[in-house]
């Protein structure tokens, strides 16, 4: 057989869906995949901002009693009053959900599976009963997850991290850390599996499955972004799949890889010898530090590609982008070890890892300069995704600027384990990421769901989320200088009791910001059925997506032999549609810049 | 910044695209169209599944890397590290899976010439059947699994269990975690087997799986070496 025959390949053959189930449940349709993914995300953020609630009313008020909570968990929460252990158990959660089901899963297989097939002119994915696995065993591991709620000591309390021992020596170490740690780590193995079958359909996708014309260069950036960050989870997952193995093998079958000899809990001798806690450590960073920007660098892409359409003008350069972004994906490797400053580190291997957590600021800053030179004397559509792009730069610059300050070893010793960490990576990869999300779904909700959201709600939604985020985070900052430990359920030692009124605030704060967000609920709920009918190309963009209905057909260019001829950036031109040249449109046009 | 005129492109118009033809003209060499001529339609980018496959080895590498680098520092992290005499019959599964990787290059190289010097693409016409050779392999395989989990049973009477020592765990979550990935070879294998004989079996989908099955006998050699080394 030669090989064009073998091309009749290209994606994995399936005609339209007839029954319900195929078309809702287990569909082979990226799109239908891709709004799986969104929805899935948009319950666990629910879930983990819930969770933040009631943290944040317990570290304002610790003896306050929040009604219902005794139904969550009768022993975490005996008369209503949350008990220090269930506090770091809601940590824990919160983190876990947020991390991983929500940051991973919104930016990057959402709206990665929803578009980045049309982007490049593909039908589908290459693999789709892959595809459709990725997500259906995902959604499995967030049942799993869930499920740790409802066993008998309800779910872990080691934190996102887990660090061991605490996380690999069973019940003795607290309420949760027997099954439902053990819970934890099944689920994070199969959610590992279910990114892969993911990486599984990106890479390929991207490089075998373009339409003609569709050059790597001529890619839309969310795109690269998407491609980029498959690559780092391909190698990040794979490396936190077989730590969770090692960690459930210490639980159920009595193997000694992280718990070291002769410790001794609740004065019980650990019936384990010889294992090495930092070897977590190593195995968890590994994947840890590359899924910060597995959560970043997907809102990169989205935020350059919404600000292009709205200041209808390219980025001064693509190309340093997209150059920028692989060498976060390529240093974010090498940075792990920053996570372990104070794990009793040879002082050289600090510097070692130090010097790259540095270098690291480079390609972020380019990015950024990029963003803010590209936006100079630029006349800027305001909407509700223009702002949260924009927003999306200023909480990524605020975040950023505390962590030069934390690469660091001589300074981040000292702020080790406080609120200042806690604020640095929620404004970068959590809140900044998130905005990013925001950005991506009032830009392509008229694509996702073929009807308009309200703007004006959606920049109400915008400038109070704006405004309550840095109310939340910024005096984190403050908090962490001050000497405030993280994790800690309550504040009694002297010298952080001057700091209850600026968690209170801080509380206060994050129940406006949640508050905030049933705005957008409601816009996202409403709109999606009752909202204004989509035209296909809203925003006058250039990319595939917005040359075909909205929502898209079956096959999304339904039978169309698509031909690219221009890269995404044909804004300020003069052409017979406006001021914008579609990618797939033949007309010869004079363009101010030349192609990336 | 310059001021450049687009010229359309001179394309080759292909067959109208339907669901049968797919997309994917895009393929690795059009990385950058400078003159804007656009690659013929005969220049096909290589099917999926040839990029796919280096993916999962990928995965699987960095699997396997990080068990590796697991093992490293468990080893030096204590003293209770104890030695352990490999199983005889490892190297007899050895030989039996590099046996298989042969059985498989025969048949695959059977199957490519066959494909490509008959329009017809019906093996049951061959006067030898290539598909025998991929028998020969499945069988060469399930022997090495089932070599594997007779060392498993000589562990274990010699009272080497999971828990019993780091360096068995290591050896049985090593060789469990392979052995599993063969397994899933296997079934990739009567796929195979499968398509070939209702005469669909694509060249690629051929070619990446025995790409898997060299990768996991080249694996288990380096897992051989590994234990041979450190347990």
């Amino acid at each position: 057989m030669h090989d064009a025959s073998a091309h009749a390949h290209a994606a994995e053959q399936h005609g339209p869906p007839t029954t319900f189930i195929r078309k809702y449940i287990f569909s082979l349709d990226h799109k239908v995949i891709g709004k799986q993914y969104y929805d899935l995300g948009l319950a666990a953020a629910v879930i983990g901002m819930v969770l933040s609630w009631l943290m944040r009313l317990h570290l304002g008020w610790t003896n306050l009693a929040i009604p219902g909570l005794h139904f969550l968990s009768s022993n975490g929460a005996p008369g209503n009053i949350m008990t220090p252990e269930f506090y770091l158990q809601l940590m824990t959660m919160h983190a876990t959900f947020m991390v991983f089901f929500v940051l991973t899963v919104a930016p990057f297989a959402a709206f990665g599976n929803f578009f980045l097939p049309i982007h490049v002119g593909a039908e589908d994915m290459p693999f789709p009963h892959f595809n459709m696995m990725s997500f259906w065993t995902t959604f499995v591991a967030f049942c799993v997850m869930v499920s740790a709620f409802f066993v008998n000591d309800g779910p872990p309390l080691a934190g996102w991290t887990s660090y061991a021992p605490l996380s690999a020596v069973g019940a003795v170490a607290g309420p949760g850390q027997g099954t439902g740690q053990v819970l934890w780590a099944v689920s994070l193995a199969i959610f590992c599996l279910g990114q892969l079958f993911g990486a599984l359909n990106f890479i390929p996708n991207v490089l075998n499955l373009r339409c003609k014309g569709m050059s790597l260069w001529r890619m839309p950036m969310p795109t690269w972004a998407w491609f980029i960050t498959s690559c780092m989870g391909l190698t990040a997952f794979s490396v936190l799949m077989p730590a969770c193995i090692l960690l459930i093998l210490d639980h159920v079958a009595g193997t000694s890889f992280f718990v070291p000899s002769n410790l001794v809990i609740n004065d019980q001798l650990q019936p384990h010898s010889g294992g090495s806690t930092l070897l977590w450590q190593h195995l968890f960073w590994f994947f840890g530090h590359p899924e910060v920007y597995i959560a970043i660098v997907p809102g990169m892409g989205i935020v350059t590609y919404v600000l292009v359409a709205n200041m209808r003008k390219p980025m001064l350069s693509h190309r340093v982008l997209v150059y920028s972004m692989g060498a976060l994906a390529v240093l974010s490797y090498m940075v792990y070890g920053h996570h372990m400053f104070v794990s009793g580190m040879n002082p050289v291997s600090s510097i070692a890892f130090s010097f790259p957590t540095l270098i690291i600021t480079i390609p972020s800053t380019i990015i950024v300069l990029i963003w803010i030179g590209s936006l100079y004397g630029s006349r800027l559509r305001i909407n509700a995704a223009s702002l949260f792009a924009l927003g999306f730069i200023s909480l990524f610059i605020t975040g950023g600027v505390s962590g030069f300050f934390l690469a660091q070893p001589s300074i981040q010793i000292l702020l080790h384990a406080t609120y200042f960490v806690v604020g640095h990576f929620h404004f970068t990869m959590a809140i900044a990421a998130i905005f990013g999300i925001f950005s991506g779904t009032y830009f392509w909700f008229p694509k996702m769901w073929g009807r308009m959201m309200n703007e004006t709600l959606g920049k109400l939604h915008f400038w109070l989320s704006f405004i309550g985020v840095y109310c939340i985070f910024m005096p984190f900052h403050y908090l962490g200088l001050a000497g405030n430990v993280r994790r800690y359920q309550s504040f009694v030692a002297d010298y952080m009791q001057p700091l209850v009124g600026v968690h209170q605030f801080i509380t206060i704060a994050a129940l406006f910001t949640g508050a905030v967000q049933l705005i957008f609920l409601f816009n996202f709920f409403y709109s999606r059925f009752w909202g204004e009918p989509a035209p296909a190309n809203p925003w006058q963009a250039t990319s595939l997506e917005w040359s075909i209905p909205s929502p898209p057909p079956f096959d999304n260019f339904a039978g169309r032999h698509v031909v690219v001829y221009h890269d995404p950036y044909q804004y300020g031109v003069e052409s017979s549609t406006g001021d914008y040249v579609m990618q797939d449109s033949p007309e010869q046009v004079e363009t101010a810049h030349d192609e990336p | 910044m310059a001021t450049t005129v687009h010229e359309p492109p001179k394309i080759e118009e292909g067959q109208p695209r339907s669901r049968t033809t797919g997309s994917g003209d895009g393929g690795f060499r059009n990385l950058d169209p400078k003159d804007g001529t656009l690659r013929a339609v005969e220049d096909y980018a290589p099917a999926p599944s040839r990029t796919g496959i280096w993916v999962i080895i990928a995965s699987i590498a960095m699997t396997f890397a990080g068990f590796t680098s697991a093992l490293i520092v468990r080893q030096g992290a204590s003293m209770d590290w104890r030695h352990l005499t490999l199983p005889r019959i490892l190297y007899f599964n050895t030989l039996a899976l590099l046996a298989s990787g042969v059985t498989l290059e025969i048949a695959r190289r059977r199957i490519a010439v066959f494909m490509s010097g008959s329009k017809n693409h019906d093996v049951k016409t061959l006067d030898e059947n290539p598909s025998r050779w991929l028998y020969f392999t499945l069988f060469l395989g399930l022997i090495f699994v089932a070599g594997q989990y007779a060392a498993w049973l000589q562990l274990r009477s010699e009272g080497l269990f999971l828990a019993t020592n780091p360096s068995s765990s290591f050896f049985y979550v090593l060789t469990v975690i392979h052995a599993l990935h063969v397994l899933g070879g296997l079934i990739g294998l009567t796929y195979v087997m499968r398509k070939l004989n209702r005469v669909v079996l694509r060249r690629s989908t051929l070619d990446s799986f025995s790409y898997y099955w060299h990768f996991m006998g080249i694996l288990w050699v380096y897992l051989l070496l590994l234990l041979w080394m450190k347990l």
